[in-house]
């Protein structure tokens, strides 16, 4: 434990990152014993209600108690953030890899479709994709739109990471110790690309959010779910910034940003063990 | 003399990018190695010559732009699986760098364990672990300072040594070793170098010793190949290599090694040559532009191997009075005495 | 007896880690007279590449200078601010450091790299005079004049080495050190190279300070050598003295570890491993792998003794 402190102060980002998200964390979980969930839906409460004793983050105008629908959205958000940041990555990693380290053909179509799929605006076809589905959108759903973009940067830079290993003497040499491609891929390349892999998750996982949390600002989200974005949506659609509300969009503004922040503090933080070279002396 | 590893007129050469052109890295080079009589053979040569590219032909980790690389009388590719995998038995090799050449994230054990694993050598856990330590032991380390170790706790010669037991577990014909002890202090390399000469004497494994240090190659082979520019200029006995030089670039090598005499001659010796000044892909002898006995017959065409005694061959048109050598008696002028 | 150009007295160079403290200089001195070539010999890990930078106050944290005293044809080094040592780095002492191919600025062309020295140093010329001294650099270092316009990429190793001269000797200092300017060089191009130095240091009557742990090399160049081990000086002496009659046990292990090219016989090494700095042995800190021993030797550090013209740090001498 003490190791871990002492760690931790000599990679302050990495510190502020875990600290951030702690506190959301902590958040959510009281949140749940506190409130009751259920006043996260329309009609629970006096509309449009500013802060008070009774309702901390005040009232929205259909009758939502906002601070039930900032510890019941938090979680939703960040579901939709880590299923798609995974399914990217996940994706991403295993196309890297048997593009880079089989070569040949399929990395040429690999990377063919992942330049060709960057190119392309992202927001722009998560929109389309959006609007083309029948009937609401649930949360999980979301994630599966955002997720089907969410591989191609992965793909791209973990293959140019895998490609750089693979020439590495130990990779040489493990061939001539016998082992057979999937093995090295397994055994010698993939342990030393985990702190990588773990950098390029959160990066994925934050560019998720951004893109769950667009796309429902748009209105093209859950509409039924009381996430960070719906809620934002609502403020639009209330013109509740013209209308003096405050109390309705601070709250979901602070959370998004707390959460980019501690996710940001923590990708440069898990860069820093990445990257060897990035390490601070004592 | 049956061979185990033979090079047939073996030549690479990479393809150059947008308007370069191409490198020639190794010219139609021809060597056998016998797989009944081991001894330790030196390719040395400056960078550039080529012989990192020998060595990653002969290993079957690159492939020939022309000519082939036989194990057994088999091309490599042609290798069946099972050929495959009796091919990797019988030859290893020990790379320079002994820090890129293991995993950081596994201890040591790892490089040791891998191919006790994957070749099948051992059948317990006991028996792996008796394995490894008797190869240690064999190059002069104590499994238990070596085993459990991260490789950035070992220093430099302990990791080269452990890359020499590695090669060793498979009880193989022939180890390559590509400049072993030029990233190791000189005080370690005795040791090293010491281990390599004993698989020779005591264990029966020949040994293709790559490197640009001249005064060990001496030291501890038996045969010399001088390449340069990816051509073969000189080979023998060491002995008479060394000491009595007939090509002008081996004269030239040797020349410029300096002693510790207290004759100081070295840097007011020979004319210090003129540098490089012809391209690698133009006619005639590849020395010529450097060579101080060059005439008009070499840069007409390259010199064929000329066999000046019965162990000794030379690239150079002035001992055109002596018999060319063809490919299949090369072997013969390597063989061990 | 002309005045040393160098005089280092008692230097001390430490590293904060962790784990303890680095000794990586422990109680250095040795004199430098102008145009003398001085050869400081060691394996890795012996200090000798930390000596050169504490000599031109290069150290940086987690190192410092912890005692000792530099100077410079009798100037205090310690005594002048930050400015004025920029001032006497190249003018006066130049260094060409390890791995000198990769301290040339790839985007630069050479002429550009050595016009900067210039400008660096206040020297105003006008454009016609810096391609004039560009050009006399370069034929002194025996490249052509058109490698001015080349970058380094365009250039074999040798010659970025002697591009690397080149600018070490543009201000005409007064001392050059050269920490294994050959060591990733091919034994031709080596020679070429040292070749280079030699002439330049005639030329400008420089003193040099050549390290490496090559003893063939050594023997062949310089005039005096240094031998050290853990940060320590064993051995200084005119090197035919040391060559003919080394008498530091490392010294005589060193030069007998330099395979021959004369006869073929044993390779001889030295047992054991290198000390870590920060965990030195007691007394003389090479007695672990010497074969000459004493009970002394293990209690008791040797203090550097004269005994003709040579300075030997060992209680058998």
């Amino acid at each position: 434990m003490r190791s871990l402190l002492a760690y931790l102060r000599r990679n302050p980002s990495l510190a502020v990152g875990v600290g951030l998200l702690g506190a959301l964390a902590v958040f959510v979980i009281i949140g749940q014993f506190v409130v009751d969930t259920d006043d996260a839906r329309p009609l629970s409460a006096p509309t449009l209600q500013p802060p008070s004793a009774e309702y901390p983050f005040g009232t929205d105008r259909q009758g939502r108690d906002l601070l039930a629908v900032m510890v019941a959205g938090t979680p939703l958000t960040l579901r939709i953030g880590f299923i798609a940041g995974f399914l990217g990555v996940g994706i991403g990693t295993v196309l890297a890899f048997i593009g880079a380290y089989y070569r040949g053909f399929l990395d040429m179509a690999i990377r063919g479709i992942a330049d060709i799929g960057l190119t392309v605006p992202g927001l722009l076809v998560l929109i389309i994709i959006a609007v083309s589905i029948k009937g609401t959108l649930t949360v999980n759903q979301m994630a599966i739109v955002v997720a089907s973009l969410a591989w191609l940067y992965p793909t791209r830079t973990i293959r140019a990471q895998v490609l750089s290993l693979r020439e590495r003497p130990y990779v040489e040499v493990a061939r001539l110790s016998g082992m057979s491609g999937v093995g090295i891929i397994f055994l010698e390349l993939m342990p030393n690309l985990l702190p990588y892999l773990a950098a390029t998750l959160v990066n994925s996982v934050s560019a998720a959010i951004l893109a769950s949390v667009g796309l429902e600002v748009l209105g093209l989200g859950p509409v039924d779910a009381p996430t960070l974005g719906m809620t934002l949506y609502w403020v639009n659609f209330n013109a509740a910034m013209i209308n003096g509300w405050w109390w309705w969009w601070t709250m979901p503004t602070v959370i998004i940003l707390t959460v980019f922040l501690g996710l940001f503090f923590l990708t440069i933080g898990l860069d820093e063990i990445a990257n060897p070279r990035l390490r601070r002396s004592a | 003399m049956k061979p185990l590893v033979e090079a047939v007129a073996l030549s690479k050469r990479f393809a150059g990018g947008l308007g370069r052109e191409s490198t020639l890295a190794l010219a139609g080079l021809s060597l056998s190695i016998d797989a009944e009589k081991p001894s330790v053979i030196a390719v040395v040569g400056e960078s550039g010559s080529g012989k990192t590219t020998l060595a990653r032909l002969l290993l079957g980790l690159a492939e020939p732009s022309g000519g082939e690389v036989r194990y057994c009388g088999v091309d490599l590719r042609k290798l069946t699986r099972d050929g495959r995998i009796a091919f990797r038995r019988d030859v290893q090799a020990v790379f320079q760098d002994p820090y890129g050449v293991y995993n950081p994230f596994y201890r040591v054990d790892h490089v040791l364990a891998t191919p006790v694993r994957r070749f099948r050598l051992a059948t317990s856990r006991a028996d792996a672990r008796e394995l490894i330590g008797v190869a240690l032991r064999a190059v002069g380390l104590r499994p238990e300072e070596i085993l459990g170790r991260f490789p950035h706790q070992l220093s430099g010669g302990q990791r080269q040594r452990v890359m020499v037991a590695r090669a060793l577990l498979l009880k193989p014909k022939l180890i390559v070793a590509d400049e072993p002890v030029s990233m190791v202090d000189a005080s370690l390399r005795a040791t090293i170098l010491g281990s390599l000469r004993n698989l020779t004497d005591k264990h029966g494994i020949s040994v293709l010793y790559i490197t640009h240090d001249l005064a060990t190659a001496y030291q501890i082979s038996d045969a010399i190949l001088v390449l340069y520019r990816a051509h073969l200029v000189e080979t023998g006995a060491v002995e008479s290599v060394v000491s009595a030089p007939q090509h002008p670039y081996t004269r030239l090598l040797v020349s410029a090694i300096p002693r510790a005499h207290a004759v100081r001659d070295w840097l007011t010796s020979e004319a210090t040559s003129a540098e490089i000044s012809r391209s690698a892909n133009s006619v005639g002898c590849i020395f010529a532009d450097r060579c101080p006995h060059v005439a008009s017959a070499c840069l007409a065409a390259p010199p064929l191997l000329y066999r000046t005694e019965p162990q000794r061959a030379v690239a150079c048109v002035r001992y055109e009075n002596a018999p060319a050598l063809s490919a299949d008696h090369l072997a013969e002028v390597l063989a061990a005495k | 007896m002309t005045e040393p150009v160098l005089r280092v007295e008692g230097l001390r160079v430490a590293f904060d880690h962790p784990l303890g403290k680095v000794k990586a200089v422990n109680d250095v001195s040795f004199a430098l007279l102008l145009g003398e070539r001085f050869g400081l010999a060691g394996e890795s890990g012996s200090g000798k590449s930390t000596l050169a930078l504490a000599i031109l106050r290069l150290i940086k944290p987690p190192g410092r200078i912890e005692a000792g005293e530099v100077s410079l044809a009798g100037r205090q080094l310690a005594e002048l601010d930050e400015d004025a040592m920029r001032a006497l780095r190249l003018a006066s002492i130049a260094l060409v450091p390890q791995g000198s191919m990769n301290s040339l600025n790839p985007v630069l062309r050479i002429g550009q790299q050595i016009a900067d020295a210039y400008a660096d140093h206040g020297i105003r010329l006008g454009r016609g005079d810096v391609q004039r001294r560009i050009a006399v650099l370069l034929a002194q270092v025996g490249l052509p004049e058109s490698t001015a316009r080349m970058y380094p990429h365009e250039l074999s190793g040798g010659m970025k080495q002697r591009a690397c001269i080149a600018i070490a000797i543009c201000l005409r200092p007064k001392m050059i050190i050269a920490d294994e300017p050959t060591s990733a060089l091919d034994v031709v191009v080596q020679r070429q190279v040292m070749g280079t130095l030699a002439r330049v240091q005639e030329e400008l009557q420089a003193a040099v300070i050549l390290i490496g742990h090559d003893m063939g090399l050594m023997a062949q160049f310089v005039d005096r050598l240094g031998v050290m081990y853990a940060g320590r000086l064993v051995e200084v002496a005119p090197i035919a003295e040391i060559i003919e009659r080394p008498r530091h046990p490392y010294t005589r292990a060193l030069i007998a570890s330099l395979p021959s090219l004369e006869s073929r016989g044993e390779l001889i090494g030295i047992p054991g491993l290198a000390p870590l700095l920060r965990d030195l042995p007691s007394g003389c800190a090479f007695h672990p792998r010497c074969s000459l021993a004493m009970e002394r030797c293990r209690t008791e550090a040797p203090a550097m003794r004269e005994i003709g013209d040579a300075q030997v740090a060992c209680h058998l001498a």
